[in-house]
């Protein structure tokens, strides 16, 4: 295990009466590419600014390399920031703004101009140092952020929705990029988004958080095959939660059906939350052995790889993407490994998500609009 | 189409027609009369030797003008960063409070400071507590407190309005690069800032040098500027409209060229944003 470069410890925070983290600890190492993931108004960006220094923590201690950083001015610590929105002078060139961490450091001009021009290099922006801030696109102006910021030789790069102001095409481009940079120069990068694809596909460790408090930390891969609860379950990817019970080690019932699974170690009859993704659904025929349970087709949508269905199964509507082409109320089996199941503990969480009863990809879209916006 | 663009243009007709009374007109009276001589004739620069004349008390206008401008500046600037750091609903309220002295009559303001700093006044009063008494009436001192008093309020606005739109992780940018509080004033704020204090220096520059009323008030005897200079000539019971023209052409030249050394140093998107509160 790399070494803990900075570590959060039992952080509160608190804005006119309104708690934004109740009680954080958080721990990151060396190299690592963290990304702390929620919605808008979870704490995430509050996290980092408390890190960057710019808020101080009402109760909690903030760990640099061991170094006690809660009374440390932003100025002099090893962290530097990429802001939301870029933040760049406009009163300096590109070169200008690069070079403005080294010029502070009172490094001679000789000194500065070759590494101005390999940090732009870095970035793609060869050839840019003249140019005026203004007359930059919003891609180009992100790379100068992160020029300028890298340049700094930081620790941690702290980065706030770096890419949140561009499109889809011109996002994707920047994601690789910004996972290149971070392999290529070793510095611990903690991202802060709401877009969980951008997450998993870029994060070595992802920190999901709702309501000021941490929900999980872990790989992509565990937050999205073993969440801990049922906000973690919804807020990545799509998950079919249902109520059930765990009758006894490997045997959860749900939907009145008893399946065999491969979780174990709650009590007798506990009940819990089972999250089951779409993708894991396999439809049969209703009459074949292999149907476990039983449900009508309430509406198909075609998404091109599959078939994304709505399935009233007593009452409860499930999202099943599938290849097979069914019809609208048509009646199916469903057949589901023991792999595909995955069993949690009740929380605050539980019964308020994974109903698709009132599912549309209209509003799944709106909503992901609005939290740009009030961010 | 052409009907809206009839509709503008006769919108904009009063603003044309003062423009032409008030702004254009007198300009040309002031060219007619700067170059004429009594009796109406063309008279070349002959009008403009009074300048050797009116040297000192030009220099003089400028030098005063220059020491307020610099003391509003001085005074204005981090006032207006204050007012800009503090909550919205506060920072009304000490706009307005910048702002009341402008409510009143600028005679009476200026009265007022006389008031203050007379042998028998406010301020000497309080002084004669501890036995002192100081002469500040018709002093050069005065003339500059009067100025600063009056024309402060135009030093602080536009310079305030360009810090309120400055972005706040502009600043925490520099200091995230290593910039202390001082070096994130001095890189950052203070150049962003600088089209709001070009205005704010001419707004305050401007009427400073071309005053009269504050150097007869306060300054007395002492205290002879331009202004002076050129009422004396337009009013007196001599007067002579040709010389009195010639210096206000003068004076005029003289803002004109301080204002266009002043805007050179901002770019021009910058002053757009200065040009809100003007």
């Amino acid at each position: 295990m790399k070494k803990i470069i900075v570590a959060l410890e039992n952080i509160s925070k608190s804005f006119d009466d309104e708690q934004i983290l109740s009680n954080i600890s958080l721990y990151i190492r060396e190299n690592e590419f963290i990304t702390l993931l929620g919605p808008s108004g979870c704490g995430k960006t509050t996290t980092l600014r408390i890190i960057a220094g710019f808020e101080t923590a009402d109760t909690g201690k903030v760990y640099f390399e061991d170094k006690l950083l809660n009374d440390i001015p932003p100025y002099k610590r090893n962290i530097n920031t990429v802001f939301q929105k870029y933040a760049l002078f406009p009163h300096l060139n590109v070169y200008e703004n690069v070079a403005f961490g080294l010029r502070l450091k009172k490094m001679k001009n000789e000194d500065i101009r070759p590494k101005v021009k390999q940090m732009l290099a870095l970035v793609n922006l060869k050839g840019f140092e003249k140019r005026n801030i203004n007359t930059l696109s919003g891609g180009q102006q992100q790379r100068v952020a992160i020029a300028r910021a890298l340049i700094n030789d930081p620790k941690v790069l702290l980065l706030d929705e770096p890419l949140g102001a561009l499109d889809l095409k011109l996002r994707k481009d920047m994601q690789n990029e910004l996972k290149n940079i971070q392999l290529k120069t070793g510095i611990t990068f903690i991202y802060v988004t709401h877009d969980q694809e951008e997450a998993l596909s870029m994060s070595d460790t992802v920190v999901v958080m709702a309501d000021g408090k941490i929900q999980q930390i872990g790989t992509p891969t565990d937050i999205y095959n073993e969440p801990k609860n049922a906000f973690v379950a919804d807020f990545i990817g799509e998950s079919n939660i249902v109520d059930g019970v765990m009758l006894e080690d490997f045997k959860a019932k749900f939907s009145g059906h008893v399946f065999d699974c491969l979780d174990k170690g709650f009590e007798k009859n506990e009940p819990v939350d089972i999250v089951v993704r779409p993708e894991d659904v396999d439809v049969v025929d209703v009459d074949s052995d292999k149907a476990m349970l039983s449900g009508v087709v309430t509406s198909v949508t075609f998404k091109g790889v599959h078939y994304e269905i709505i399935v009233d199964i007593n009452g409860f509507k499930w999202m099943i993407q599938t290849t097979d082409y069914v019809g609208a109320d048509q009646k199916i089996g469903l057949y589901i490994e023991p792999d595909a199941i995955h069993v949690m503990k009740k929380s605050e969480y539980s019964n308020m998500f994974g109903d698709y009863s009132s599912f549309s990809d209209e509003l799944e879209k709106l909503s992901d609009a609005t939290e740009v916006i009030e961010e | 189409m052409k009907k809206n663009s009839f509709m503008k243009q006769l919108a904009s007709m009063p603003y044309y027609v003062w423009a032409i009374i008030f702004i254009i007109v007198p300009i040309g009276y002031v060219l007619y009369y700067a170059f004429t001589d009594s009796e109406g004739k063309f008279a070349g620069l002959d009008n403009f030797a009074i300048i050797e004349h009116y040297a000192s008390t030009f220099s003089l206008s400028i030098m005063l003008a220059f020491i307020a401008t610099v003391v509003c500046l001085l005074i204005g600037y981090p006032l207006a960063l204050a007012i800009s750091r503090t909550k919205p609903t506060t920072q009304k309220i000490l706009i307005m409070l910048v702002m009341l002295p402008m409510w009143i009559n600028f005679i009476i303001r200026t009265d007022s400071i006389a008031i203050l700093l007379e042998k028998n006044g406010l301020l000497n009063s309080l002084l004669g507590n501890f036995g002192v008494s100081l002469e500040l009436m018709d002093t050069r001192f005065a003339v500059i407190v009067g100025m600063v008093y009056d024309f402060l309020p135009y030093m602080v606005l536009p310079i305030y309005s360009v810090l309120t739109k400055l972005d706040v992780k502009l600043v925490e940018a520099a200091t995230d690069l290593g910039c202390n509080s001082i070096q994130a004033l001095t890189k950052v704020i203070m150049p962003l800032s600088l089209a709001g204090v070009v205005s704010g220096v001419t707004m305050v520059f401007v009427p400073c040098v071309s005053t009269f009323y504050i150097s007869q008030r306060l300054g007395g005897a002492n205290t002879y500027l331009i202004g002076d200079a050129i009422e004396a000539r337009m009013l007196s019971i001599s007067a002579d409209y040709n010389k009195g023209a010639t210096l206000s052409f003068v004076l005029m030249i003289l803002i004109v060229v301080s204002t266009l050394i002043m805007n050179h140093y901002t770019d021009d998107d910058e002053s757009v944003a200065a040009g809100g509160i003007m």
